[in-house]
């Protein structure tokens, strides 16, 4: 691993993992400020894509005598009490493990892929073959543009799969969610739009067949076309037909 | 609350009672079908009557008369009726429909999935809206029934979900074949929690249904009992083979059932789950699905058995496609005549012929449109 990539997993821990918290310290939340500068040395080992897998392990925050300090951290809900000679990296793991503990969903995208697997985005590994040159954009992007890519673009779809997985998340009124009828999103076909619905009497998009299903067998309420709940459905909708050749107004 | 015949089961009904009456004609009954035919060819009579001809277009195979039949009713994910009301008038509608049989079935066969979530009242709503039927009732339980509190409201209501009978020759089995393995301890879910990881078709968190150990050894000496031409037609709410393990279209120990089931010379499988068309023949094993009282679900990507006749893609503008409930006719020979009863469309028939002719003779009829 070279020189730039190491400094970039260990970044990537701080993005990925300690995002949140190194914030709150940098910012001058935390009341150990001077140590945090140990966090960038830290030992921990960025999983990619989903950060930092620092484990539960810690003790809970509970004040006694040999811990002398207690650190908060920004959002005012998060304790720790350390003993005063600990060093930065422990002493944001242990914050980190104390804000896992307090958020029970943290791993929401891991969790989501481990209940409905779905189709992982495109490798974009060959980006990274030879050739590369100054002022080509495409000849200048590095691992961590690909990993960035697709965590981001995963997330995007995981949040579609927990929309499309839940009910309340679709606010259906009857208790009905999209995987009922079409598990892995089957039978959605989004490759066959815009076609004509003849039911609909007009030429209809994805995201008109997906109101459609909402506002019917749903009975969920009228969904923004732009807003996050569609953009997030179409996202997961098209992830899982990966593959599928486009074939527009086929039925 | 009237169920209205559309033509196709008026036409369906006219043609079956006619073939009923030809197969027994003593002189009396000969006369009066030939009266008819006279009348038809008169132009006399109702244009789609039949007349003695069609005979001669029946199905080499189908001759033999069915001892008997039964209905059956299956998958109608009930909540309660304010939460949803369309899932129970699904059921409300299949009680009409075998209601409304005549003659009446010899019983009633409930596949499973009677509950969405496992709830006290949802079962009791279910068990409450079985209660009118007419002919005797026979319930096998589904996932759905099961997770929330592992079969404790069920049994209460329906006793145990493992049992057999027999009737006018045939010995009938009733397995609970949606046993899994516990994935819920470890993650520390609570039983709504589970319930609803097991609900999730497509939820890969929870583990592949079985029969289990304990449940074959019980099979095992049910059947020994058995020569190996008996008549036995066993129940499974999940098909008793691997189709499609992500759906848990799957027994996992479905090869060691079916070794126990090998030695009867012909043997009928039946089962709920997958709330469509389904057919399968492994060797001498016959495996017949169910469609659903509460939505129709897509075929398996992969895996799909040769036999099978998909049904052609349900219309999501009509909530009662593809959905619907059927019949059983039971042959002296134990194999059975399926009916699907789609309330949307006209009724389709799997013969035994089909399945013993490994779909050579009495082909039931191919939709128009692809399944997808
Ligand atoms: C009660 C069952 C049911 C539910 C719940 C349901 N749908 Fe559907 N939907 C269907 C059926 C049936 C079809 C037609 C399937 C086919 O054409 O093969 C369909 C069709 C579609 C199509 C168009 C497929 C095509 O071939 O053009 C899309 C997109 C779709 N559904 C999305 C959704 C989404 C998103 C949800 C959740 C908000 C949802 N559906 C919920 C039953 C349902």
């Amino acid at each position: 691993m070279n020189q730039s990539l190491m400094r970039y997993r260990g970044r990537l821990a701080v993005l990925g993992g300690l995002g949140l918290l190194l914030a709150a310290i940098v910012a001058g939340c935390g009341q150990e400020t001077k140590r945090q500068t140990a966090a960038k040395d830290s030992a921990i080992d960025a999983k990619m894509p989903f950060g930092s897998d620092a484990d539960d392990a810690q003790p809970a925050a509970e004040t006694d005598a040999d811990k002398a300090v207690e650190v908060t951290s920004c959002d005012g809900e998060n304790k720790v009490a350390v003993d005063k000679d600990l060093a930065g990296a422990e002493l944001a793991q242990a914050l980190l493990a104390q804000w896992k503990r307090d958020h029970p969903g943290r791993d929401w995208v891991a969790d989501e892929k481990a209940a409905h697997a779905f189709n992982p985005p495109a490798d974009n590994a060959d980006v990274l073959q030879g050739g590369q040159s100054k002022g080509d954009v495409y000849g200048n992007f590095t691992q961590r543009d690909l990993v960035t890519w697709s965590r981001e673009t995963e997330k995007f779809v995981a949040e579609g799969s927990r929309i499309f997985h839940g009910g309340d998340a679709l606010g259906s009124t009857v208790g009905v969610s999209c995987d009922m009828c079409h598990p892995h999103a089957s039978n959605t076909h989004p490759e066959t739009y815009p076609k004509f619905q003849v039911q609909l009497g007009r030429v209809a998009l994805l995201r008109d067949m997906i109101e459609w299903c909402i506002e019917n067998p749903v009975r969920g309420t009228h969904l923004d076309p732009d807003g996050p709940t569609m953009r997030a459905l179409e996202a997961y909708i098209m992830a899982q037909r990966k593959g599928a050749a486009m074939n527009y107004g086929k039925h | 609350m009237a169920t209205l015949k559309s033509v196709e089961t008026k036409y369906l009904e006219e043609r079956e009672a006619l073939f009923r009456g030809m197969r027994n004609l003593d002189r009396r009954s000969f006369l009066k079908v030939s009266a008819a035919a006279l009348g038809a060819t008169a132009g006399l009579a109702a244009p789609h009557s039949f007349t003695p001809v069609s005979v001669a277009q029946e199905p080499a195979g189908a001759a033999s008369q069915p001892a008997f039949r039964f209905a059956y009713i299956s998958d109608s994910h009930l909540y309660t009726k304010d939460v949803n009301d369309r899932f129970v008038r699904g059921l409300l509608r299949a009680v009409d429909d075998v209601n409304n049989l005549d003659p009446q079935p010899d019983f009633v066969f409930y596949g499973g999935d009677l509950a969405q979530l496992g709830q006290v009242d949802q079962l009791e709503l279910g068990a409450a809206i079985l209660k009118n039927l007419k002919a005797p009732l026979r319930i096998m339980v589904g996932e759905h029934d099961w997770y929330l509190d592992l079969g404790q409201k069920w049994r209460e209501l329906f006793g145990e979900p493992t049992y057999s009978f027999d009737h006018k020759g045939i010995h009938f089995v009733v397995l609970n074949s949606v046993v899994e393995k516990d994935f819920w301890t470890e993650r520390k879910m609570t039983p709504i929690e589970r319930m609803k990881t097991v609900a999730g078709l497509d939820n890969g968190l929870q583990s592949s249904f079985t029969v289990g150990e304990p449940q074959r050894k019980w099979l095992e000496t049910d059947l020994a009992k058995l020569p190996d031409d008996a008549r036995v037609i066993v129940f499974s709410h999940s098909p008793l083979y691997k189709l499609y393990k992500k759906w848990n279209f799957w027994t996992d120990d479905a090869d060691e059932v079916q070794a126990i089931l090998k030695r009867f010379k012909q043997i009928v499988v039946i089962h709920g789950h997958t709330h469509q068309l389904l057919t399968n023949r492994i060797g001498n094993i016959y495996f017949h699905g169910l469609l659903s009282t509460a939505w129709p679900w897509p075929y398996a990507p992969e895996g799909m058995p040769e036999l099978t006749i998909q049904m052609s893609r349900p219309d999501p503008f009509n909530p009662n496609d593809g959905c619907g409930d059927g019949e059983v006719r039971v042959h002296p020979d134990g194999l059975v005549d399926k009916v699907y009863s789609l309330w949307n469309r006209n009724p389709i028939t799997v013969s035994r012929t089909y399945l013993a002719s490994m779909g050579k003779e009495d082909i039931p009829p191919k939709p128009n449109r692809p399944s997808y």
